[in-house]
Protein backbone atom coordinates (compact mmCIF):
# COMPACT_ATOMS: atom_id res chain seq x y z
CA UNK A 1 0.00 0.00 0.00
CA UNK A 2 3.17 2.16 0.98
CA UNK A 3 4.09 1.80 -2.93
CA UNK A 4 0.87 2.20 -4.42
CA UNK A 5 -0.51 5.82 -3.29
CA UNK A 6 3.15 7.51 -4.84
CA UNK A 7 3.15 5.28 -7.98
CA UNK A 8 -0.18 5.88 -8.58
CA UNK A 9 -0.46 9.63 -7.74
CA UNK A 10 2.64 10.53 -9.72
CA UNK A 11 1.75 8.08 -12.94
CA UNK A 12 -1.66 10.10 -12.51
CA UNK A 13 0.08 13.34 -12.34
CA UNK A 14 2.09 12.36 -15.80
CA UNK A 15 -1.00 10.89 -17.53
CA UNK A 16 -3.29 13.82 -16.79
CA UNK A 17 -0.37 15.79 -17.64
CA UNK A 18 -0.31 14.36 -20.78
CA UNK A 19 -3.64 13.60 -21.87
CA UNK A 20 -3.99 17.60 -20.71
CA UNK A 21 -1.37 18.24 -23.45
CA UNK A 22 -2.39 15.72 -26.32
CA UNK A 23 -5.62 18.10 -25.57
CA UNK A 24 -4.07 21.47 -25.90
CA UNK A 25 -2.17 20.72 -28.99
CA UNK A 26 -5.48 19.69 -30.73
CA UNK A 27 -7.55 22.41 -29.33
CA UNK A 28 -4.55 25.19 -29.92
CA UNK A 29 -3.56 23.83 -33.27
CA UNK A 30 -1.75 26.75 -35.70
CA UNK A 31 -2.22 25.03 -39.20
CA UNK A 32 0.98 26.30 -40.82
CA UNK A 33 0.66 26.33 -44.70
CA UNK A 34 2.85 23.49 -46.21
CA UNK A 35 3.37 25.04 -48.89
CA UNK A 36 5.95 27.04 -47.05
CA UNK A 37 8.30 24.35 -45.40
CA UNK A 38 8.35 23.31 -49.11
CA UNK A 39 9.40 26.61 -50.37
CA UNK A 40 11.89 27.16 -47.52
CA UNK A 41 13.53 23.75 -48.79
CA UNK A 42 14.31 24.87 -52.60
CA UNK A 43 15.76 27.47 -50.90
CA UNK A 44 19.81 27.95 -50.73
CA UNK A 45 19.43 29.12 -47.25
CA UNK A 46 22.14 31.27 -46.63
CA UNK A 47 19.67 33.55 -44.83
CA UNK A 48 21.35 36.37 -46.27
CA UNK A 49 18.77 38.88 -46.30
CA UNK A 50 18.98 39.50 -50.13
CA UNK A 51 15.21 39.57 -50.24
CA UNK A 52 14.52 42.46 -47.96
CA UNK A 53 13.08 39.59 -45.49
CA UNK A 54 14.62 38.61 -42.34
CA UNK A 55 15.81 35.74 -43.86
CA UNK A 56 14.64 32.34 -46.02
CA UNK A 57 12.00 31.71 -43.70
CA UNK A 58 10.67 34.77 -43.78
CA UNK A 59 10.71 34.72 -47.27
CA UNK A 60 9.32 31.80 -48.03
CA UNK A 61 6.04 32.71 -45.45
CA UNK A 62 6.07 36.30 -47.66
CA UNK A 63 5.86 34.55 -51.16
CA UNK A 64 2.50 32.58 -49.64
CA UNK A 65 1.15 35.30 -48.14
CA UNK A 66 1.71 37.08 -51.91
CA UNK A 67 3.95 39.90 -50.54
CA UNK A 68 7.42 38.60 -52.15
CA UNK A 69 7.73 37.84 -55.74
CA UNK A 70 8.93 33.98 -56.33
CA UNK A 71 11.95 35.63 -58.22
CA UNK A 72 12.82 37.40 -54.77
CA UNK A 73 15.99 35.46 -54.13
CA UNK A 74 18.88 36.74 -55.83
CA UNK A 75 21.17 33.65 -54.83
CA UNK A 76 18.82 30.83 -56.36
CA UNK A 77 18.30 32.69 -59.22
CA UNK A 78 16.05 31.48 -62.21
CA UNK A 79 16.60 27.40 -61.20
CA UNK A 80 14.90 28.50 -57.41
CA UNK A 81 12.41 30.77 -58.73
CA UNK A 82 11.26 27.91 -61.41
CA UNK A 83 10.57 25.68 -58.50
CA UNK A 84 8.98 28.08 -56.41
CA UNK A 85 6.65 28.74 -59.28
CA UNK A 86 6.44 25.14 -59.49
CA UNK A 87 5.07 24.75 -55.58
CA UNK A 88 2.33 27.62 -55.64
CA UNK A 89 1.68 27.21 -59.18
CA UNK A 90 2.30 30.92 -60.45
CA UNK A 91 4.71 32.07 -63.49
CA UNK A 92 8.57 32.14 -62.38
CA UNK A 93 8.79 35.28 -64.84
CA UNK A 94 11.68 36.72 -66.09
CA UNK A 95 14.88 37.89 -64.35
CA UNK A 96 17.88 39.47 -65.58
CA UNK A 97 20.70 38.40 -63.42
CA UNK A 98 23.12 40.21 -61.96
CA UNK A 99 26.49 40.65 -60.57
CA UNK A 100 27.99 43.17 -58.33
CA UNK A 101 31.25 45.41 -59.66
CA UNK A 102 33.88 47.39 -58.34
CA UNK A 103 33.79 50.48 -60.33
CA UNK A 104 37.40 51.68 -59.50
CA UNK A 105 41.34 50.61 -61.07
CA UNK A 106 43.28 52.71 -58.93
CA UNK A 107 45.25 50.28 -58.16
CA UNK A 108 48.57 50.68 -55.55
CA UNK A 109 50.31 51.76 -58.48
CA UNK A 110 48.03 53.52 -60.20
CA UNK A 111 47.02 55.97 -57.59
CA UNK A 112 49.03 57.72 -55.01
CA UNK A 113 48.47 57.77 -51.46
CA UNK A 114 48.12 61.34 -49.87
CA UNK A 115 49.76 60.13 -46.50
CA UNK A 116 50.27 56.81 -44.52
CA UNK A 117 47.54 55.21 -42.69
CA UNK A 118 48.28 53.23 -39.88
CA UNK A 119 44.85 52.68 -38.33
CA UNK A 120 42.88 49.68 -38.25
CA UNK A 121 42.66 47.79 -41.42
CA UNK A 122 38.47 49.13 -42.06
CA UNK A 123 37.62 50.90 -44.90
CA UNK A 124 34.77 52.60 -42.76
CA UNK A 125 37.34 53.81 -40.06
CA UNK A 126 39.98 54.67 -43.12
CA UNK A 127 36.89 57.58 -44.62
CA UNK A 128 36.40 59.25 -41.45
CA UNK A 129 40.09 59.62 -41.47
CA UNK A 130 40.24 62.84 -44.35
CA UNK A 131 38.49 60.66 -46.65
CA UNK A 132 41.07 58.19 -46.65
CA UNK A 133 44.62 57.61 -47.70
CA UNK A 134 43.83 57.37 -51.27
CA UNK A 135 45.18 60.39 -53.05
CA UNK A 136 41.44 59.90 -55.04
CA UNK A 137 38.81 60.72 -52.47
CA UNK A 138 36.67 58.61 -54.52
CA UNK A 139 38.62 55.51 -54.72
CA UNK A 140 38.59 52.07 -53.20
CA UNK A 141 40.45 52.12 -50.35
CA UNK A 142 41.45 47.77 -50.46
CA UNK A 143 41.27 47.37 -46.91
CA UNK A 144 38.28 44.82 -47.59
CA UNK A 145 34.98 45.74 -45.48
CA UNK A 146 33.27 43.97 -49.01
CA UNK A 147 35.38 40.82 -48.67
CA UNK A 148 34.28 40.64 -44.84
CA UNK A 149 30.94 40.87 -45.76
CA UNK A 150 30.74 38.52 -48.28
CA UNK A 151 29.25 35.25 -47.43
CA UNK A 152 30.13 33.40 -50.94
CA UNK A 153 33.80 34.62 -50.46
CA UNK A 154 33.55 36.41 -54.48
CA UNK A 155 35.48 39.55 -53.27
CA UNK A 156 39.20 39.83 -53.44
CA UNK A 157 41.42 42.51 -53.02
CA UNK A 158 44.16 42.89 -55.43
CA UNK A 159 46.68 45.56 -55.39
CA UNK A 160 44.74 47.52 -52.95
CA UNK A 161 41.65 47.25 -55.17
CA UNK A 162 38.99 44.97 -54.50
CA UNK A 163 37.58 42.96 -57.40
CA UNK A 164 34.38 40.65 -57.86
CA UNK A 165 34.91 37.25 -59.07
CA UNK A 166 31.94 37.16 -61.18
CA UNK A 167 31.76 33.44 -60.94
CA UNK A 168 30.75 33.39 -56.95
CA UNK A 169 29.02 36.12 -56.63
CA UNK A 170 25.08 35.81 -56.39
CA UNK A 171 24.24 39.74 -56.17
CA UNK A 172 23.39 39.38 -52.51
CA UNK A 173 24.15 43.27 -52.51
CA UNK A 174 26.10 43.05 -49.22
CA UNK A 175 29.10 44.34 -50.22
CA UNK A 176 27.09 48.06 -51.65
CA UNK A 177 26.03 48.41 -48.46
CA UNK A 178 29.61 47.85 -46.58
CA UNK A 179 31.28 49.80 -49.25
CA UNK A 180 31.61 53.62 -47.31
CA UNK A 181 32.96 54.83 -50.91
CA UNK A 182 29.97 53.27 -52.32
CA UNK A 183 32.02 52.05 -55.41
CA UNK A 184 30.40 48.66 -56.19
CA UNK A 185 27.61 48.78 -58.56
CA UNK A 186 24.80 45.98 -59.70
CA UNK A 187 25.21 45.49 -62.97
CA UNK A 188 23.59 42.91 -65.35
CA UNK A 189 25.91 40.33 -65.86
CA UNK A 190 25.93 40.37 -69.87
CA UNK A 191 27.22 44.40 -69.70
CA UNK A 192 30.56 43.45 -70.73
CA UNK A 193 32.29 47.22 -70.07
CA UNK A 194 32.14 49.29 -67.60
CA UNK A 195 33.50 52.66 -66.90
CA UNK A 196 35.64 51.48 -63.67
CA UNK A 197 35.88 55.00 -61.81
CA UNK A 198 33.84 56.98 -59.26
CA UNK A 199 34.84 60.20 -59.43
CA UNK A 200 33.21 63.50 -60.05
CA UNK A 201 36.68 65.34 -59.68
CA UNK A 202 37.65 67.58 -62.71
CA UNK A 203 39.47 65.68 -65.06
CA UNK A 204 43.00 67.77 -64.42
CA UNK A 205 42.67 66.67 -60.59
CA UNK A 206 41.59 63.29 -61.47
CA UNK A 207 44.86 63.21 -63.73
CA UNK A 208 46.91 64.03 -61.13
CA UNK A 209 45.73 61.55 -58.56
CA UNK A 210 45.03 58.71 -60.30
CA UNK A 211 46.62 57.68 -63.95
CA UNK A 212 43.69 55.13 -64.64
CA UNK A 213 40.58 57.05 -63.48
CA UNK A 214 38.01 59.00 -66.10
CA UNK A 215 39.11 62.56 -66.65
CA UNK A 216 36.04 63.44 -68.67
CA UNK A 217 37.14 64.14 -72.34
CA UNK A 218 34.10 62.66 -73.78
CA UNK A 219 35.90 60.91 -76.71
CA UNK A 220 33.65 57.39 -75.55
CA UNK A 221 30.18 59.23 -75.95
CA UNK A 222 31.19 60.38 -79.46
CA UNK A 223 32.44 57.13 -81.06
CA UNK A 224 29.40 54.85 -79.27
CA UNK A 225 27.11 54.29 -82.25
CA UNK A 226 23.94 53.54 -79.62
CA UNK A 227 24.63 56.95 -77.49
CA UNK A 228 25.23 53.79 -74.39
CA UNK A 229 27.52 56.57 -72.61
CA UNK A 230 26.40 59.84 -71.11
CA UNK A 231 28.73 62.17 -69.28
CA UNK A 232 27.70 63.55 -65.96
CA UNK A 233 29.97 66.28 -65.29
CA UNK A 234 33.21 64.60 -65.62
CA UNK A 235 31.88 61.23 -65.76
CA UNK A 236 31.46 59.06 -68.23
CA UNK A 237 28.85 56.32 -67.53
CA UNK A 238 27.49 53.45 -69.62
CA UNK A 239 24.00 52.90 -69.52
CA UNK A 240 23.51 48.73 -69.44
CA UNK A 241 20.10 48.78 -71.03
CA UNK A 242 21.70 50.16 -74.14
CA UNK A 243 25.12 49.01 -74.22
CA UNK A 244 25.84 46.55 -76.88
CA UNK A 245 29.14 45.40 -75.68
CA UNK A 246 31.41 46.39 -78.90
CA UNK A 247 34.20 47.18 -77.21
CA UNK A 248 34.58 50.68 -79.21
CA UNK A 249 34.98 53.13 -76.13
CA UNK A 250 37.85 51.19 -74.91
CA UNK A 251 39.71 51.59 -77.73
CA UNK A 252 39.70 55.50 -77.81
CA UNK A 253 40.08 55.99 -73.55
CA UNK A 254 42.99 57.58 -73.22
CA UNK A 255 43.22 56.56 -69.42
CA UNK A 256 41.88 53.17 -69.90
CA UNK A 257 39.53 53.94 -67.40
CA UNK A 258 36.53 51.72 -69.73
CA UNK A 259 37.88 48.28 -68.35
CA UNK A 260 36.52 44.77 -69.98
CA UNK A 261 35.17 42.43 -67.42
CA UNK A 262 34.78 38.86 -68.42
CA UNK A 263 31.37 37.75 -70.15
CA UNK A 264 31.45 33.82 -69.20
CA UNK A 265 28.46 33.73 -67.30
CA UNK A 266 25.84 35.78 -69.60
CA UNK A 267 24.04 33.14 -71.59
CA UNK A 268 23.42 35.41 -73.99
CA UNK A 269 27.01 36.55 -75.11
CA UNK A 270 26.33 34.64 -78.87
CA UNK A 271 23.34 36.75 -79.05
CA UNK A 272 25.24 39.46 -78.90
CA UNK A 273 28.14 39.04 -80.80
CA UNK B 1 1.46 45.41 1.80
CA UNK B 2 4.40 45.97 3.96
CA UNK B 3 5.13 42.22 3.84
CA UNK B 4 4.62 41.73 0.53
CA UNK B 5 7.37 44.82 -0.60
CA UNK B 6 10.02 43.49 1.50
CA UNK B 7 9.45 39.78 0.38
CA UNK B 8 9.81 40.95 -3.83
CA UNK B 9 12.78 43.10 -2.49
CA UNK B 10 14.64 40.93 -0.65
CA UNK B 11 14.35 38.58 -3.48
CA UNK B 12 15.31 40.90 -6.48
CA UNK B 13 18.26 41.87 -4.29
CA UNK B 14 18.94 40.24 -0.96
CA UNK B 15 18.64 36.21 -2.22
CA UNK B 16 18.64 37.22 -6.13
CA UNK B 17 18.71 33.85 -7.31
CA UNK B 18 21.79 34.07 -9.94
CA UNK B 19 24.14 36.42 -8.10
CA UNK B 20 23.51 35.26 -4.32
CA UNK B 21 22.04 31.61 -4.56
CA UNK B 22 23.85 30.72 -7.64
CA UNK B 23 20.73 28.72 -9.59
CA UNK B 24 20.38 29.11 -13.43
CA UNK B 25 23.47 29.86 -14.14
CA UNK B 26 23.33 28.01 -17.31
CA UNK B 27 20.69 30.60 -18.89
CA UNK B 28 22.93 33.37 -17.00
CA UNK B 29 25.92 32.43 -18.79
CA UNK B 30 24.48 31.30 -22.54
CA UNK B 31 21.90 34.27 -22.98
CA UNK B 32 23.82 37.45 -21.93
CA UNK B 33 25.92 37.84 -24.95
CA UNK B 34 22.93 40.82 -26.42
CA UNK B 35 21.19 42.26 -24.66
CA UNK B 36 17.91 41.55 -26.61
CA UNK B 37 17.97 37.95 -26.42
CA UNK B 38 18.39 38.64 -22.51
CA UNK B 39 15.48 40.84 -22.41
CA UNK B 40 13.32 37.89 -23.54
CA UNK B 41 15.30 34.91 -21.50
CA UNK B 42 13.96 37.26 -18.84
CA UNK B 43 10.59 37.87 -19.94
CA UNK B 44 9.77 34.13 -20.39
CA UNK B 45 11.42 32.97 -16.92
CA UNK B 46 9.59 35.84 -14.79
CA UNK B 47 6.27 34.50 -16.66
CA UNK B 48 6.67 30.22 -16.12
CA UNK B 49 8.50 31.20 -12.60
CA UNK B 50 5.11 33.15 -11.14
CA UNK B 51 2.92 30.42 -12.47
CA UNK B 52 5.14 27.29 -12.03
CA UNK B 53 5.32 28.31 -8.36
CA UNK B 54 1.57 28.88 -7.85
CA UNK B 55 0.58 25.63 -9.56
CA UNK B 56 3.37 23.43 -7.29
CA UNK B 57 1.85 24.81 -4.13
CA UNK B 58 -1.63 24.17 -5.10
CA UNK B 59 0.31 20.75 -5.65
CA UNK B 60 2.16 20.12 -2.64
CA UNK B 61 -0.79 21.58 -0.39
CA UNK B 62 -3.83 19.58 -1.86
CA UNK B 63 -1.99 16.31 -3.23
CA UNK B 64 1.61 15.80 -1.84
CA UNK B 65 0.72 16.40 2.00
CA UNK B 66 -2.13 15.23 2.20
CA UNK B 67 -1.01 11.50 1.37
CA UNK B 68 2.64 12.13 3.76
CA UNK B 69 4.57 12.37 0.44
CA UNK B 70 6.64 15.79 0.55
CA UNK B 71 9.96 13.03 -0.50
CA UNK B 72 8.44 13.30 -3.96
CA UNK B 73 8.31 17.28 -4.02
CA UNK B 74 11.30 17.39 -6.52
CA UNK B 75 10.25 14.54 -9.23
CA UNK B 76 6.30 16.41 -9.05
CA UNK B 77 7.74 19.81 -9.26
CA UNK B 78 10.20 18.50 -12.06
CA UNK B 79 6.65 16.85 -14.12
CA UNK B 80 4.65 20.07 -13.30
CA UNK B 81 7.28 22.61 -14.60
CA UNK B 82 8.00 20.72 -17.55
CA UNK B 83 4.47 20.06 -18.63
CA UNK B 84 2.94 23.94 -18.07
CA UNK B 85 6.23 25.17 -20.09
CA UNK B 86 5.01 22.66 -22.70
CA UNK B 87 1.69 24.06 -22.47
CA UNK B 88 2.04 27.73 -22.32
CA UNK B 89 4.16 27.30 -25.39
CA UNK B 90 1.62 25.57 -27.02
CA UNK B 91 -0.99 28.30 -26.05
CA UNK B 92 1.00 31.17 -26.65
CA UNK B 93 1.39 29.74 -30.11
CA UNK B 94 -1.98 30.02 -30.83
CA UNK B 95 -3.19 33.16 -28.81
CA UNK B 96 -0.01 35.61 -29.38
CA UNK B 97 2.56 34.51 -32.43
CA UNK B 98 4.22 38.02 -31.83
CA UNK B 99 5.21 36.85 -27.96
CA UNK B 100 5.94 33.15 -29.41
CA UNK B 101 8.47 34.51 -31.59
CA UNK B 102 9.60 36.88 -29.38
CA UNK B 103 10.69 34.25 -26.56
CA UNK B 104 11.51 31.89 -29.35
CA UNK B 105 13.73 28.46 -28.14
CA UNK B 106 13.97 30.55 -24.45
CA UNK B 107 10.93 29.30 -23.46
CA UNK B 108 11.47 25.49 -23.58
CA UNK B 109 14.95 26.10 -22.41
CA UNK B 110 13.64 27.00 -19.34
CA UNK B 111 11.83 23.29 -18.49
CA UNK B 112 15.36 22.59 -17.42
CA UNK B 113 16.09 26.17 -15.92
CA UNK B 114 16.91 25.20 -12.32
CA UNK B 115 16.55 28.41 -11.18
CA UNK B 116 12.49 27.83 -11.69
CA UNK B 117 12.57 24.22 -9.64
CA UNK B 118 14.41 26.11 -6.96
CA UNK B 119 12.05 28.82 -6.67
CA UNK B 120 8.82 25.85 -6.19
CA UNK B 121 10.72 24.01 -3.42
CA UNK B 122 12.06 27.12 -1.65
CA UNK B 123 8.65 28.40 -1.06
CA UNK B 124 7.60 25.28 0.27
CA UNK B 125 10.66 25.28 2.48
CA UNK B 126 10.25 28.13 4.13
CA UNK B 127 6.08 27.18 4.09
CA UNK B 128 4.92 30.49 2.48
CA UNK B 129 0.97 31.14 2.01
CA UNK B 130 -0.18 30.94 -1.44
CA UNK B 131 0.29 34.52 -2.42
CA UNK B 132 3.75 35.18 -0.65
CA UNK B 133 4.70 32.31 -2.46
CA UNK B 134 3.35 33.90 -5.80
CA UNK B 135 5.04 37.23 -4.92
CA UNK B 136 8.14 35.92 -4.04
CA UNK B 137 8.35 34.02 -7.25
CA UNK B 138 7.59 36.64 -9.02
CA UNK B 139 10.67 38.79 -6.90
CA UNK B 140 12.83 36.07 -7.46
CA UNK B 141 11.99 36.35 -11.70
CA UNK B 142 12.45 39.97 -11.27
CA UNK B 143 15.95 39.20 -9.68
CA UNK B 144 16.87 37.20 -12.52
CA UNK B 145 15.74 39.46 -14.81
CA UNK B 146 17.89 42.58 -13.40
CA UNK B 147 20.84 40.34 -12.79
CA UNK B 148 20.70 38.88 -16.62
CA UNK B 149 20.43 42.86 -18.21
CA UNK B 150 23.03 44.03 -16.15
CA UNK B 151 25.39 41.28 -17.06
CA UNK B 152 24.47 41.56 -20.56
CA UNK B 153 25.66 45.33 -20.45
CA UNK B 154 28.69 43.58 -18.70
CA UNK B 155 29.51 41.85 -21.78
CA UNK B 156 28.80 44.45 -24.31
CA UNK B 157 31.58 46.42 -22.12
CA UNK B 158 33.82 43.27 -22.65
CA UNK B 159 33.39 42.99 -26.28
CA UNK B 160 34.51 45.89 -26.80
CA UNK B 161 37.68 45.75 -24.34
CA UNK B 162 41.07 44.83 -24.71
CA UNK B 163 41.27 40.98 -22.90
CA UNK B 164 44.32 39.09 -22.33
CA UNK B 165 44.64 36.66 -24.83
CA UNK B 166 44.37 33.76 -22.40
CA UNK B 167 41.56 34.84 -21.03
CA UNK B 168 39.27 36.20 -24.28
CA UNK B 169 35.85 34.32 -23.88
CA UNK B 170 34.40 32.32 -21.32
CA UNK B 171 37.37 33.20 -18.43
CA UNK B 172 36.38 36.42 -18.77
CA UNK B 173 32.93 36.49 -18.56
CA UNK B 174 33.17 34.02 -15.50
CA UNK B 175 35.52 36.59 -13.87
CA UNK B 176 32.88 39.61 -14.31
CA UNK B 177 30.32 37.48 -13.30
CA UNK B 178 32.06 36.74 -10.17
CA UNK B 179 32.67 40.19 -9.71
CA UNK B 180 29.30 41.33 -10.39
CA UNK B 181 28.30 38.66 -7.43
CA UNK B 182 30.57 40.19 -5.15
CA UNK B 183 29.46 43.54 -5.56
CA UNK B 184 25.33 41.52 -5.08
CA UNK B 185 26.90 40.38 -1.26
CA UNK B 186 26.98 44.18 -0.57
CA UNK B 187 23.04 44.11 0.13
CA UNK B 188 23.12 41.25 2.71
CA UNK B 189 21.15 43.05 5.55
CA UNK B 190 19.47 45.55 3.72
CA UNK B 191 16.30 44.36 5.52
CA UNK B 192 16.24 43.09 9.05
CA UNK B 193 14.22 39.93 9.81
Amino acid sequence: MDLIIPVSIIGGLGIIFGLGLAFASKKFEVKVDERVAKIREVLPGANCGACGQTGCDGFSEGIVAGKCSVSGCPIGGKQVAALIAQIIGADAGTMEEKTARVMCNGTDSSCANKFRYSGISDCTAAANLYGGPSACSYGCLGMGNCVTVCGFGAIVVENGVAKVIQEKCTSCGKCIKACPKKIIEMVPVCNEYSVSCKSLDKGNIVRINCSVGCIGCGKCTKVCTVNAIKLSGSLAEIIPELCMNCGECTKVCPTGSITRKNLSLCKKTGELK
Amino acid sequence: MKDFIILIMGAILVENFVLVKFLGICPFLGVSKKLDTAIGMSVAVVFVMTIASAVTWILNEFLLVRYGLDYLQTIAFILVIAALVQFVEIVLKKVTPPLYRSLGIYLPLITTNCAVLGVALINIQREYSFLKAVSYSFGAGLGFTLALILFAGVRERIEHSDVPESLKGLPITLIAAALVSVAFFGFQGLFSN
